[in-house]
């Protein structure tokens, strides 16, 4: 008697965790469906073409082989990858020391102003991208709006050169990406309690005092995140190279793009995402980790 | 005149059809054992076939067919016709040497590519009983070095590649491929080439006297070392806007494909140069797989009528190797775009650009290597 009413108990238990544990897979399906479908199978894909061969016209052919990795190694490739970091990485200080300030004034604007300037940051995004980068090749061209303008106003003699060279090209980065780094640091500089900053100053701290030992430490997550966002998809981009670079400098989206739309050879441009891959995930991890001790 | 025997011959082509298959059903073996027909290696095609019956899905380059394509197809030849678009010639070498059924009957793709998809077993031999069209085109037109006799290919547009400038902005017209990889001082900066990779390499290799299939390891380092040098002259790379840029003045030579430099402007002009160029061709190929194969080559014989092949003329300004077309294209767009004025012999005095198979990764590098240059 006794020892069935433990037992239904138990499977009472059980069958509340049981029914727990499908609503929870209920909720979480969809998004785990979703990552499987469009992250986990595709990403699977991609590393399991590092290892087997170019098919002649595009395609795989199923021949085990490290090759690719081994052509990661050349210095053309290389090259390719760091000149990509170093415009990245410029790009991404441009937009730190141009998005920290505005994201600053932001934050102190009353609340009203507040919402109007986020979105006149955010404007921008309502245009398509291509659209946004070819207005770049209007004005900055040979006969563009820039040269003729200043030709007009008499202060050159012939029209610069404004455009298809790797200035343009961090310009462009910088523009396309630098709302992704005024938005994490207007959260972070947001939520920042003022009183801190009076203790500061009251303790005899400066402004670039208070803003180093107090400001900055405590807004690096959103300096973090902000960089990462606009370094992610400058070291990816291929159009802006293209378009404002004039197909003078090459970086690594490019280089990928070439090796699945002109080379047909998968299995590099498969290796190629791999490693761009894994730096990112670096970044991230590097980033999770320093976000975590703020 | 083709297109009403065709439309004449549609009734009886289904009553035919009709018998055939009642006399197969009846005799299946003696309709077996008969001979293939000429130069076909694979299944005997049935010249009455229904074409109501079938239907041609083809894919093609965006804007280089007529838009009511599928209604004029519908009309003349009673056969449904459903157009796919590809970018480029490498996409639909994907799709079509993936391995998966395309359900693709008609492929358009440039010669090189046709030759690559033949070597793959990918294309049904042509039927030229199906296609009394074929004798429309210029006899040049059998001549194509990588499909000699047409025998798996129908070329639909060909030309070449050259300088395209500006006659008011250029001191001197350019003459040689050396013009723009070293470019006069007015002309600095504002030259641009193509970064497509075999015709990146083009200028280099004509200019060094090479032919455009070279696969010489040699050969390409002294190609690269010439574009490296040619590089810092260069306003960029550029393959779609070359033509604007020289219509703004932004540029004021480039290289071009000849259809595309836009000559109908009064300061425009294109040029072949001394050294020679290429000889490019798109054409229409059918597939092994496709299940309509009676309709694909109907639909290529009604491409090559020259009502429907001098469109391709007068809409995209590329030459078509359809003499009946040419001769019955708008004269005033034909004296006005002087590309179109070259002969299909000077165009066969161009090199053929033909599949490198696994040696055009050494294109590919080449051209990484001198776009990543700085």
């Amino acid at each position: 008697m006794k020892s069935s009413t433990t037992a239904t108990g138990a499977s009472a238990t059980s069958r509340a965790r049981r029914s727990h544990a499908l609503g929870r897979l209920l909720f979480l399906g969809p998004g785990l469906l979703y990552l499987v479908a469009f992250v986990v199978v595709p990403l699977g894909l991609i590393v399991s073409y590092t290892v087997f061969r170019r098919g002649r016209f595009g395609g795989i052919v199923y021949e085990f082989t490290w090759e690719n990795f081994a052509r990661l190694d050349d210095s053309l490739y290389r090259d390719v990858v760091l000149g990509s970091l170093k415009l990245a990485a410029i790009a991404t200080l441009i937009a730190l020391l141009v998005g920290y300030p505005t994201a600053y004034l932001i934050a102190q604007l009353p609340k009203k102003w507040k919402t109007i300037a986020l979105v006149v940051i955010v404007m921008p995004f309502w245009t398509n991208f291509l659209v946004r980068i070819y207005a770049w090749v209007v004005l900055l061209s040979g006969p563009g709006l820039v040269n003729s303008a200043l030709l007009d106003l008499g202060l050159i003699d012939k029209p610069l050169e404004l455009l298809y060279n790797q200035g343009t090209v961090v310009t462009g980065l910088v523009y396309s990406y630098l709302p992704l780094m005024i938005l994490p640091l207007y959260a972070a500089i947001e939520k920042l309690d003022p009183q801190l900053r009076e203790a500061s100053a009251n303790l005899g701290a400066g402004p670039v005092r208070t803003f180093f030992s107090v400001t900055l430490p405590l807004t690096l997550p959103g300096v973090l995140t902000g960089s990462l966002f606009v370094f992610v998809p400058s070291f990816g981009n291929f159009i802006i190279p293209e378009l404002l670079g004039g197909g003078r400098s090459t970086m690594v989206g490019n280089v990928i793009r070439d090796q699945f739309l002109k080379a047909r050879d998968w299995p590099f441009g498969a290796t190629l995402t791999l490693a761009l891959l894994v730096v990112l995930i670096v970044l991230l991890l590097a980033q999770a980790w320093s976000s975590r001790r703020a | 005149m083709s297109r009403t025997r065709f439309t004449r011959r549609l009734p009886a082509a289904a009553l035919a059809a009709g018998l055939a298959l009642a006399v197969s059903a009846c005799g299946g073996e003696a309709a077996d054992t008969a001979a293939p027909a000429a130069g076909a290696s694979s299944a005997r095609l049935d010249p009455n076939a229904d074409l109501s019956k079938q239907s041609v899905a083809i894919s093609v380059w965006a804007d280089y067919t007529p838009k009511d394509l599928p209604e004029r197809v519908k009309e003349k030849l009673k056969t449904n016709l459903k157009v796919t678009l590809h970018d480029t010639n490498e996409a639909i070498m994907a799709k079509l040497t993936s391995g998966a059924d395309t359900g693709l009957d008609v492929a358009f793709v440039s010669g090189q590519y046709a030759q690559a998809l033949n070597e793959a077993g990918l294309l049904e031999p042509l039927h030229p009983e199906l296609i009394p069209n074929l004798a429309n085109l210029y006899p040049e037109a059998k001549e194509l070095a990588f499909d000699k006799g047409n025998v798996f290919s129908v070329p639909y547009t060909w030309g070449t590649t050259g300088i395209c400038y500006r006659t008011d902005l250029v001191k001197t017209p350019p003459t040689s491929w050396n013009d723009i990889l070293s470019p006069p001082a007015d002309a600095v900066k504002k030259v641009t080439m193509m970064t497509t990779e075999r015709w990146l390499a083009l200028p280099a290799i004509k200019a060094l006297g090479m032919s455009v299939n070279t696969r010489s390891d040699d050969d390409l380092a002294k190609v690269k070392e010439k574009l490296l040098a040619a590089k810092p002259n260069l306003l960029g790379y550029d393959d779609t806007t070359f033509g604007d840029k020289l219509k703004s003045g932004e540029a004021v030579m480039v290289e071009a494909w000849d259809g595309w430099c836009p000559t109908s402007e009064k300061n425009i002009k294109f040029v072949v140069p001394k050294e020679g160029s290429d000889l490019w061709v798109d054409t229409m190929v059918v597939l092994k797989s496709s299940k309509n194969k009676e309709a694909a080559h109907a639909f290529i014989n009604y491409i090559l009528d020259p009502e429907i092949h001098r469109w391709a003329a007068e809409n995209i300004l590329y030459k078509v190797p359809n003499k009946a077309a040419m001769d019955a294209m708008d004269a005033k767009l034909k004296a006005a775009n002087a590309p179109l004025q070259m002969s299909p012999s000077d165009l066969l005095k161009g090199e053929s650009i033909v599949d490198l198979g696994e040696d055009s990764v050494k294109f590919t590098r080449l051209a990484t290597e001198v776009a990543a240059q700085q």
